[in-house]
């Protein structure tokens, strides 16, 4: 059993490990952001508006796929890719940022009324 | 789960002086980290440009809800990362502050409701646009991804 959970972790890094590296590119972070609207796109539809080609567009969203950040659903005779941000940013992540950052804002408050508060 | 922001903090100064941190258009600029186009007044807009580095080409835009003077002060703060968007037809949160006298000072409650309303893709601009996001990203991601497995 304890060998099972050492080769169970080691199967976690491998797997985490393309979803660190999916996101730590600009160029796949703006397809993300094309598709993170909840609207399936086509490669054409990506490719759009990018200096990149075709080619290109369809490598980043293989990696993409790969780490299971996209999933190609087809539409007809085309393919299209959708995006699921609901694990990734799920409500209690995006509070948690919130919440750092009224803890920042809190203590320059806290430093500006204390400076001159004794007045 | 409740989705809110509730945060207390004990300030070393009279409620007055607090009440005019946080109701001054100036001075609650200067902590906010906003540049405000003219003062509070409830019922009113409020607008401004965000002044907190990485953030400076949003708009900033809120409708005054209360001013209690030294108790309460609200506000419906209205969400968006797309500078040219029409920000009324954003979606808002609600931020209050609630004062109390305590012997140290002031005893101040923040809260910040409505979380609900914005949408995934919002929250997913906050992850791009803030400094830190990514980094705190990636152990969200790092732990869903554990939880997955």
């Amino acid at each position: 059993m304890f060998e099972k959970r050492l080769s169970g972790g080691a199967a976690k890094r491998q797997r985490r490990a393309p979803v660190f590296a999916a996101l730590g590119d600009e160029t796949r972070l703006s397809l993300v952001a094309k598709l993170c609207g909840g609207q399936p796109r086509s490669i054409s539809q990506l490719t759009r508006g990018s200096r990149l080609t075709r080619q290109a567009i369809t490598k980043h969203l293989r990696v993409l796929e790969r780490a299971g950040i996209v999933h190609s659903v087809r539409a007809g005779r085309e393919s299209r890719f959708e995006f699921d941000p609901q694990p990734l940013v799920g409500i209690k992540e995006y509070l948690d940022v919130v919440s750092e950052q009224w803890d920042q804002a809190l203590s320059r408050l806290k430093s500006f009324v204390e400076t001159d508060g004794l007045e | 789960m409740s989705e809110r922001i509730e945060k207390r903090i004990e300030l070393k100064a009279p409620v007055s002086r607090v009440w005019r941190a946080l109701t001054d258009y100036r001075e609650f600029g200067e902590w906010f980290r906003v540049k405000l186009d003219g003062p509070f007044v409830a019922g009113q807009i409020s607008r401004g440009q965000i002044t907190y580095p990485g953030y400076e080409h949003l708009k900033w835009q809120a409708i005054v809800q209360k001013m209690e003077p030294e108790r309460l002060f609200s506000f419906l703060w209205h969400h968006s990362f797309d500078p040219h968007a029409d920000i009324f037809k954003e979606p808002t949160t609600l931020v209050e502050f609630r004062l109390e006298k305590i012997e140290a000072g002031t005893r101040l409650t923040l809260t910040e409701s409505g979380f609900e309303n914005l949408p995934e893709n919002l929250r997913l601009e906050a992850f791009r646009r803030n400094d830190g996001g990514w980094t705190e990203q990636m152990k969200n991601i790092e732990n869903h991804v554990r939880k997955a497995s």
